[in-house]
């Protein structure tokens, strides 16, 4: 025993396999502890903030300011005032109103906005331009201006009673703050989904709990394909006969249309992941019955087996101690494969709305639907979707992995 | 004069193990064999005569390992060169190469015929296909096959049939070396009668000129070698003419094993059976002095000190051993006595 | 190749002898009209085909015939593995009774076993002393104090010359085959039942190691009284151990007696023809008959 796992851990891909799935797990288990809450909490209005470090504009204002002069500053504010489509809009209204814009480079800044100055007038109005356009316009171009103004913004406050505003502080562009005096800064490193909900934090969540899915299902498939396996290996006969009927029926129905018709007819409310495991689990032990007992039925004829049989062991004692041990790595390997493909059904019913209810837990099929369903694929939300691809693809590849590496070590032929 | 066609001068190979651990299973073996004779390999499980078969042909691949050592068949030296020159042009024209599950190597979804003409056409690609028809029936014919077998699939053959129809193909393009290892042991004894009656055809009809038979069924090298040589922990212990080495075997390996020779003939039930006890050497970290020391009877401490060199006696046989072959007679006499 | 005198040198010292009344003793298992057929339907093939046999108690019986011949599907009817489809078994006199469990767990108290391949004969989980604290326990002697235990396990090794020490906490497959095989023994040592059925023990081991394991067979018969039947397709060991020849032929026996009668003077043509094809040392070996 001692020895078998010794080995297995000089299997190359086993180690890469387990190292990467430990990893996972010990991610599961540390990231809740740094970043404690309720993952399903809506902490943002409005769908897909992006990823990154939001800092409280209300607490930056009131924090105590430095004074910088920085020279690259105002190139700077520029810079990452104008988005790359308000360039973009820039051109087409040079364009529209017969500026040469030949040889102009729209990420070079400084020429943009002198070229802009110089021929913007909000008075123009292009044929053809919506009123919206139009305002939009405007409004850059006050930003525009703004930005290269060396105004300073005021801050005013106004009074309940009265609703009179008054000046209350002045920000000029010199004024910095230290993020760590702000008091509100929240670093959201996957942006938020559709609901406003941190996107890392949901899919450590979502992550725990599809593996545990993944995990019940495999442990309900691989004991349900061990026990019928054996009993129909071992004891032969009408047993073995009725326990194959029955394995036969299930392999030729495909076991996913039997997955979407068995969740399709268990109501929403009903559908916890428990639920979805197990549903899991009960249509897919059907191969590990049939090698198990293919297994038993040559280790049947084995001589330790005519021995143990001759010192009057009983049925179960020869099960447990002359048979299953023999078959044992053989079941590890089902296991990883049934956790790995679990994980994975559990993903394809979610995303076709089949999974567990939604409002209770996330899991990485229910996120993808999510990001699904409120087209974050179109809308270049990348962040809501492709980290959940990716965790999946990474449980999967491990799982395989630790599985070929066991494969190599139990089986030798396939030793290169 | 005779013609050396097989000679061998300190071939040394090794096993690297999974755990980079240099197995040397053939060590400093030197042998040769003279033109139209049989030498037979004897030893237990474990002591290199399988690894020493696969050394022979020059053919390695990993785990086996060339170390050292000169492989020469008919002059022609065959030892370092690469692994694809030793297919084109040793295997199957200088040596052939037969294993014990040799029957099992057939494709059984091709003809017979197919795979002779694979053969033939792998040496020589210009062959007429109706001539090696003709040839091949021929051959069949001669070596008591039936001709139909040609025509057969592999599956429609029994064991034994197969294994003849193995060494039939092998056998071809007349190699000048052939290698039997264990040919006839997982066959029943009517079989192995069979396949052994083909290979002293293949001799007396000049179709292979020398050959080395490997099994550790006794009674039948005795019946089938010239002479016999005796293998243990990688190296050779004792090499005599066969009626020589059954009948007055020297080292004491030798003699425990030939000792342990069981036949169904009238008078022979009364004798006892010797066996050696223990087991060999770990190969791994072979004894320096005597490999067989640990288990002899007739160790000294001298045996330990130093390794044995193989000495002469008699002219022609040769053996490893410490004690004088005047010694060992005279203690093996008492021994009976 | 000439021929060659018999070795002069006498080897006889510890050499088998058949025991002088063997075959006046009661008998220990015969069967009549044995058969067992294979299959259902029109695909039906008859393994064993109505034998009959007679083994007398202390006798060491061999069983001969080459691959295919039924022996080994005649072996486990004997051990109650396989149902007999026709005929009948009797155990010491009394027809064999195993219809229940409890029926065949005395049976097999009668009978055990030791088959071909050694490294399969041992389940790999198991430590040695597993097996024969196992074998202990089977016997009645599961109350026994742990040193009486031990003392056993030592006898049983020292029996089949292996050092209990040397063992104890190792795994089967640590040891050779031949080791492996005299452990089988030393187990069959520590059941001491009526019959062992040796099932080719030898085939899978070195020749030198062979005439060990048949010696310890011999022991067992002369020590113990066991009745041996001793399967194998090899007809020189059992010209060399029995003293009852069974010469098995497409699941029937052709010829049986003693092994002087049987292999000095065989009367059946399959007789003649296996001994023909055995190769001899003192007598030239005759190929021109194949």
């Amino acid at each position: 025993m001692k020895n078998t796992i010794r080995q297995v851990f000089h299997s190359p891909k086993f180690v890469v396999g387990f190292c990467i799935f430990m990893a996972i797990l010990l991610t599961l288990f540390i990231y809740p502890l740094l970043n404690p809450g309720n993952p399903l909490q809506m902490i943002g209005l409005g769908t897909f903030a992006r990823p990154g470090t939001y800092v409280s504009v209300y607490d930056g204002v009131t924090s105590p300011f430095s004074t910088f002069k920085l020279p690259q500053a105002d190139a700077n504010r520029l810079d990452s005032l104008l988005t790359t489509e308000d360039r973009v809009n820039m051109v087409n209204w040079f364009s529209l109103n017969g500026v040469d814009v030949a040889g102009l480079d729209i990420t070079d800044t400084q020429a943009m906005i002198a070229l802009w100055k110089q021929h913007f007038d909000p008075a123009i109005r292009p044929q053809g331009m919506t009123k919206a356009m139009r305002n939009y316009y405007i409004r850059l171009n006050t930003s525009i201006l703004g930005a290269s103004s060396a105004d300073a913004l005021v801050v005013s406050e106004t009074d309940e009673a009265t609703g009179e505003a008054s000046e209350k502080s002045k920000i000029t562009k010199t004024d910095y703050v230290n993020v760590a005096d702000v008091a509100n800064v929240v670093t959201l490193p996957l942006g938020t989904d559709n609901f406003g909900r941190d996107t890392l934090k949901q899919l450590v969540a979502a992550c725990g709990v599809s593996i545990l899915i993944g995990l019940i299902a495999g442990a309900v498939a691989t004991a349900l394909g061990l026990l019928l396996g054996l009993l129909a290996g071992y004891l032969g006969g009408l047993v073995d006969d009725i326990i194959m009927f029955f394995t036969n029926i299930f392999t030729v129905i495909p076991s996913f249309v039997l997955l979407i018709l068995i969740n399709y007819s268990i109501s929403q409310d009903q559908r916890g992941a428990g639920t979805v495991a197990l549903v899991i689990g009960l249509t897919s032990w059907v191969w590990t019955t049939r090698s198990v007992r293919s297994q038993v039925l040559s280790l049947r004829g084995r001589d330790h087996v005519n021995l143990s049989r001759l010192s009057g062991h009983s049925l179960p004692r020869i099960i447990l101690t002359d048979i299953l041990p023999y078959i044992a790595s053989y079941v590890v390997m089902a296991f990883i494969l049934q956790v790995s493909s679990g994980i994975l059904a559990e993903a394809q019913l979610s995303l076709l709305g089949l999974g567990p209810k939604t409002t209770e837990v996330p899991t990485l099929g229910l996120m993808m639907n999510w990001a699904m369903l409120y087209s974050a694929h179109l809308n270049g939300s990348w962040w809501a979707y492709f980290p959940v691809i990716l965790v999946i693809a990474l449980i999967s590849f491990s799982l395989n992995l630790m599985n070929t590496g066991l494969d190599q070590v139990f089986n030798p032929t396939l030793r290169d | 004069m005779s013609n050396k066609i097989l000679q061998v001068k300190g071939l040394t190979t090794k096993y690297v193990t999974r755990f980079h651990e240099d197995v040397y299973a053939v060590d400093h073996v030197s042998l040769e064999i003279e033109e139209g004779k049989s030498l037979g390999i004897a030893g237990e499980s474990g002591c290199g005569k399988s690894t020493l078969a696969l050394s022979l042909m020059g053919y390695y691949f990993p785990p086996l390992h060339y170390i050292s050592g000169e492989i020469m068949v008919d002059g022609k030296n065959i030892s370092g060169m690469k692994p694809d020159d030793v297919r084109k042009s040793v295997l199957g024209t200088e040596i052939a190469y037969i294993p014990q599950a040799a029957m099992n190597a057939l494709n059984p979804t091709r003809r017979i015929r197919r795979f002779v003409e694979d053969v033939i056409l792998a040496h020589d690609p210009k062959a007429d296909k109706k001539q090696i028809s003709e040839m091949a029936e021929a051959r069949f014919a001669e070596l008591g096959l039936p001709a139909s077998v040609l025509d057969r699939h592999p599956v429609e053959l029994s064991g034994g049939m197969k294994q003849r129809t193995v060494i039939a193909i092998s056998t071809i393009l007349k190699p000048k070396v052939l290698i039997a290892d264990e040919p006839s042991s997982a066959l029943d004894v009517t079989s192995q009668k069979m396949v052994i009656k083909m290979l002293r055809d293949l001799m007396e009809k000049g179709y292979i000129r020398a050959m080395i038979f490997i099994t550790h069924e006794l009674p039948l090298l005795y019946n089938v070698t010239d002479d016999i040589m005796v293998m243990y922990a990688g190296q050779i212990v004792e090499r005599g003419t066969a009626k020589q080495m059954v009948f007055d075997p020297i080292h004491p390996y030798s003699r425990g094993l030939m000792h342990s020779i069981i036949v169904p003939e009238a008078g022979t039930r009364g004798h006892k059976l010797s066996a050696i006890p223990g087991t060999p050497p770990n190969l791994k970290n072979p004894p320096q002095g005597c490999r067989f020391a640990d288990r002899c009877q007739y160790v000294v401490p001298q045996c330990r000190v130093s390794p044995i060199p193989m000495i002469t006696f008699d002219g022609t046989r040769t053996y490893r051993c410490g004690h004088s072959v005047a010694h060992l007679r005279e203690v093996y006499s008492h021994d009976d006595a | 190749m000439t021929m060659h005198e018999p070795q002069s040198q006498s080897r006889a010292a510890g050499a088998p002898q058949t025991p002088a009344d063997v075959h006046s003793r009661p008998l220990c298992l015969s069967g009549k009209g044995v058969t067992k057929v294979f299959g259902v339907g029109g695909k039906q093939t008859l393994a064993v085909d109505h034998v009959d046999f007679a083994f007398h108690e202390g006798e060491l019986v061999s069983i001969v015939g080459e691959s295919g011949s039924g022996k080994t599907t005649l072996a486990k009817m004997l051990l109650g593995l396989l149902s007999v489809t026709e005929g009948e078994i009797s155990f010491q006199g009394k027809p064999r009774d195993i219809r229940t469990r409890r029926a065949k767990k005395e049976y097999w108290k009668g009978i055990q076993a030791i088959f071909q391949d050694p490294f399969s004969s041992f389940n790999v989980f198991n430590k040695i002393d597993t097996v024969l604290l196992d074998c202990i326990h089977m016997t009645g002697g599961r109350r026994l104090p742990y040193a009486e235990k031990t003392r056993l396990m030592e006898e049983a090794c020292s029996f089949v010359n292996l050092k209990f020490a040397e063992l104890t906490n190792k795994y089967p497959f640590e040891l050779s085959g031949g080791q492996m095989q005299r452990l089988m023994i030393a187990r069959v040592f520590l059941l001491k039942p009526k019959i062992l059925l040796a099932d080719e023990p030898t085939s899978m081991i070195d020749a030198c190691s062979r005439a060990t394991i048949l010696d310890m067979l011999l022991q067992l018969r002369d020590e113990i009284g066991m009745t041996i039947l001793f399967i194998t397709h090899d007809i020189g060991l059992a010209y060399y151990i029995s003293d009852s020849v069974y010469i098995m032929e497409h699941g029937r026996f052709v010829e049986h007696g003693t092994a002087d009668e049987v292999i000095c003077a065989p009367k059946a043509a399959y007789t003649k023809r296996l001994i023909g094809d055995v190769p001899k040392i003192y007598e030239p070996w005759d190929l021109s008959t194949v």
